[in-house]
C-alpha cells in the first residue's frame, strides 16, 4: 500500500462520500462556535425548519466581543445582542456553552485543547481562521465561514476538495530567546504571506518534536497566516500527557485505545508531499513584524527593509503603504522604535506558558512609564492557575493590567482599542491595517519581546537580556 | 442563494496584493446578526475619512467605477479572518464577480456561498484586463455557462471553475438540501466508524 502522511490519513477517515466531478463530503467531529460568527447560521436553521444534527459534538464559547474588565457590564448593546443570541441560540438547539460565567470560558482555541475537546485525529471546524491552533493535537482543524458553520450544524459534514500537503521540516534547536512565535514568523517572512494556499502543512522535525504543546500550537496558529487553512503535528507522548485527563478526553481502558490509535496516525515511512521546506532552528533570531501583514517581518537586531529589498514592483508598492502606515522609515533600526502599548494575549499566545516568560522578563521590573501595557489570559483556566504561581502580582506590580479572558486586543471588537497613530507591540497574530483600532500601528512579537518592549519603551533584543531561564 | 449565469459590467479595480478581510469589512460592523446591509461597510477605513465623506482617493470612490459589479483585485485576495461578512459586504455592495491572480483559501470558499463568483486569473489575461479597466468606460462580460470572459472589442479568454459549485451557482442552490439528499450515506458513516 502506499505510504500515507498524516493528513491523508485522517482525511480518508472521515470521508462520507468521494464521487467524480465533486469535493469529498468530509465528516466534521467537533465543531466549535462563538458569538460573532455563528448567529446568521442559527437563523438560517431557523428559517428552514432545521435542527442542529449533533448538538453533542457541538460546543460554543464567547470570546471575541467581551469585555476583559466589568465583564458582566456589556455596555456595547451590539454586542450584548450578539452574546445574548448564542445563548439563545445555545439553549433552544442544545448546545453546551462556556458562558461569560463558566469557569471553562475563554478563547475558543484555548478552550477547546485545555477541556480535552481538542483530539488528535479528529476533524475540527470552528467559524474562526485561528482553527488552525487545534492542529498543534494531530487534528484537521481549519476555519469555515458562516454558511458553513450552518452546514456543518445542519449536517456534520463538509463538501471539501482534498487539499495538496505542505511538510515543513523544523531541524536543530532554538537559540537563547526565540520562541515557537519567532519560528512562525520567520517561515511567513521568508517564503510569503500566500505560500501555503491550497495547503494543509504538517510540521516536522526535532525543532518542532521538542516543542511543548503550547508551543505547538502557536505555530499551527499562524499557519493560515502562511496562507494555510490547517496546520498539524503529529501526535506523541507530549501530546497524549497533554491530554490525558482533561475533562472531556477519553478515560481509563478508552483513553489507552485512543492513543494506539493516535499513534497509528503518524505519517508512514516514505510519505509523499506535494512539497517540503527545511528550516534550520539556529538560523532564527527573535523577530518583530515592521509593516501590515505578517510576512514583513525582520530579525530584531535589523532594520526596516528598503525598497530595493522589495522583490517587485507590487511589493514596492506595499512597502510604500506599510511605511506611511506604520509611521516608519526605510532603513530605520527596529530597536529604534519606540512603543506605546503593550499587549500580552490572543489565541497566538496568552498560555500559561507564554504569561510565565512575560513574567520571568518583567519581574521585579517596571514597565516604562510611556507604556500602557495589559495582559489577557487566553482562558479564565489560565488566570486561574497563573494566579495560582503569583504570576499576576508580578505583572500587576510592574504596571500591567491583569485582564479577564478573551480575544481582546487581537481584534479590538470589544473596548480594548489601540489609539490611531499609536504603537502596540502586540503576541497576537495579525497586524493589518486598522485591527487593533482605526490607524493604529501593530508590531507582532513573541511574549518575551513584548515584554522587554514594555519595560523599555522600545524593542530590545531579548538576547541581550539575562534571564535564568525560559519556561515551555 | 441568488442563481448567477452571467454580468455584463464595469471593471472597478482594486490593484493591491494581499487585501485582507479586515480592510473589506473592518471589525466594528461584525456585531450585527444579520447577513444584509454590510454594503454601506465595505472598505470602511479605505473608503471614508474620519469624518464620514468619501475618501476621493480610493479606488472604489473613482466616478467611473461607479455601479461596477466586476471587482478586478490583487493577488492573495482576501487574506485574513474567515469572516463571511467579507463576501457578504462585497454582494451586497453589488460585486457579482470578483477576478484576481489569487484568493485566500477560505475567502475563496465564502464567495461560492453567496453567489460571489471568485475568478483566478492567469498573468497574461490579468495584465490586459488591467489595462483595458484602467482606462474609461470599459464593459466585459462574465459567462459563468461558457467559463469565458469577453468584451466588445473581441477581447476573450476562459476560466477555471470547479464543476461541482459551478452547478451550485448556476442553479443558486440550497447546499444543505443538496447535502440531505445523501443523508444515509451521512447515518451510515456515523454507524460505522469506531469512534475514539
Amino acid at each position: 500500500m502506499k505510504p500515507k502522511n498524516i493528513i491523508e490519513k485522517i482525511w480518508d477517515q472521515h470521508v462520507v462520500l468521494s464521487e467524480e466531478g465533486k469535493p469529498d463530503l468530509l465528516y466534521i467531529d467537533l465543531h466549535l462556535i462563538h458569538e460573532v460568527t455563528s448567529p446568521q447560521a442559527f437563523e438560517g436553521l431557523r428559517v428552514k425548519g432545521r435542527k442542529v444534527r449533533k448538538p453533542q459534538n457541538t460546543f460554543a464559547t464567547m470570546d471575541h466581543n467581551i469585555p476583559t474588565k466589568n465583564r458582566y457590564q456589556l455596555e456595547d448593546e451590539v454586542a450584548k445582542k450578539q452574546i445574548r443570541a448564542l445563548e439563545r441560540n445555545c439553549h433552544e438547539f442544545g448546545i453546551e456553552l462556556a458562558g461569560l460565567d463558566s469557569e471553562d470560558q475563554g478563547i475558543v482555541h484555548v478552550i477547546g485543547p485545555e477541556l480535552g475537546l481538542t483530539l488528535p485525529g479528529k476533524t475540527i471546524v470552528c467559524g474562526d481562521s485561528h482553527t488552525s491552533t487545534h492542529g498543534a493535537f494531530g487534528a484537521l482543524a481549519f476555519g469555515i465561514g458562516t454558511s458553513e458553520v450552518e452546514h456543518v450544524l445542519a449536517t456534520q459534514t463538509l463538501w471539501q476538495h482534498k487539499p495538496k500537503t505542505l511538510k515543513v521540516e523544523v531541524n536543530g534547536e532554538l537559540k537563547y530567546g526565540v520562541t515557537a512565535k519567532d519560528v512562525i514568523l520567520y517561515i511567513i517572512g521568508k517564503y510569503g504571506v500566500d505560500f501555503g494556499t491550497g495547503y494543509v502543512i504538517e510540521y516536522a522535525g526535532d525543532c518542532i518534536r521538542n516543542m511543548s504543546m503550547d508551543e505547538r500550537m502557536t505555530i499551527c496558529n499562524m499557519s493560515i497566516e502562511f496562507g494555510a487553512r490547517a496546520g498539524l503535528v503529529a501526535p506523541d507522548e507530549t501530546t497524549f500527557e497533554y491530554v490525558k485527563g482533561r475533562k472531556y478526553a477519553p478515560k481509563g481502558e478508552a483513553f489507552s485505545q485512543s492513543v494506539a490509535y493516535w499513534k497509528s496516525l503518524n505519517s508512514d515511512e516514505g510519505a509523499e508531499y506535494d512539497q517540503t521546506i527545511v528550516i534550520q532552528g539556529e538560523d532564527i533570531a527573535p523577530m518583530v513584524t515592521w509593516g501590515t501583514n505578517p510576512g514583513m517581518v525582520v530579525p530584531v537586531d535589523e532594520s526596516v527593509p528598503s525598497l530595493s529589498q522589495a522583490k517587485d514592483e507590487k511589493e514596492r508598492t506595499s512597502f510604500k503603504r506599510a511605511y506611511e502606515y506604520m509611521g516608519l522609515n526605510p532603513g530605520e533600526k527596529i530597536d529604534h522604535v519606540s512603543v506605546d502599548y503593550v499587549f500580552i494575549g490572543s489565541c497566538t499566545n496568552s498560555r500559561l506558558s507564554d504569561l510565565r516568560n512575560a513574567a520571568e522578563v518583567i519581574k521585579d521590573k517596571h514597565v516604562h512609564p510611556s507604556v500602557t501595557a495589559i495582559v489577557v489570559p487566553g482562558s479564565q483556566s489560565v488566570k486561574r492557575q497563573a494566579e495560582k504561581e503569583g504570576l499576576h502580582e508580578i505583572f500587576i506590580k510592574a504596571g500591567f493590567e491583569w485582564r479577564d479572558s478573551g480575544c481582546s486586543m487581537c481584534l479590538s471588537m470589544n473596548n480594548d482599542v489601540v489609539p490611531s497613530g499609536k504603537r502596540c507591540v502586540s503576541t497576537s497574530n495579525r497586524n493589518f491595517e486598522g485591527r487593533q483600532g482605526k490607524g493604529a500601528r501593530t508590531h507582532l512579537v513573541s511574549p518575551a519581546m513584548a515584554a522587554s518592549a514594555a519595560l523599555y519603551g522600545h524593542f530590545v533584543d531579548i538576547r541581550k537580556i539575562k534571564i535564568s531561564s525560559f519556561t515551555s | 442563494m441568488q442563481p448567477f449565469q452571467s454580468v455584463t459590467s464595469k471593471v472597478a479595480v482594486l490593484n493591491r496584493a494581499n487585501v485582507d478581510t479586515d480592510q473589506i469589512i473592518p471589525k466594528q460592523f461584525l456585531k450585527r446578526i444579520e447577513r444584509t446591509g454590510y454594503g454601506k461597510f465595505a472598505f470602511f477605513d479605505w473608503r471614508y475619512f474620519e469624518d464620514g465623506s468619501p475618501n476621493p482617493n480610493f479606488e472604489l470612490n473613482y466616478e467611473k467605477y461607479k455601479g461596477a459589479e466586476i471587482l478586478l483585485a490583487g493577488p492573495n485576495f482576501g487574506c485574513g479572518s474567515s469572516r463571511e461578512h467579507a463576501p457578504w459586504a462585497l454582494a451586497d455592495y453589488g460585486f457579482k464577480v470578483i477576478m484576481a491572480p489569487s484568493f485566500a483559501d477560505i475567502f475563496h470558499q465564502n464567495c461560492l456561498k453567496n453567489g460571489l463568483l471568485p475568478i483566478r486569473m492567469k498573468d497574461e489575461n490579468m495584465k490586459q484586463l488591467l489595462k483595458k479597466a484602467l482606462g474609461n468606460d470599459y464593459e466585459c462580460t462574465v459567462d459563468l455557462e461558457g467559463q469565458r470572459v469577453y468584451d466588445k472589442d473581441g477581447f476573450e479568454f476562459s476560466f477555471e471553475v470547479d464543476p461541482h459549485w459551478k452547478e451550485m451557482l448556476l442553479h443558486g442552490r440550497d447546499e444543505i438540501a443538496f447535502t440531505l439528499l445523501y443523508e444515509e450515506k451521512i447515518k451510515s458513516y456515523e454507524k460505522e466508524r469506531v469512534v475514539f
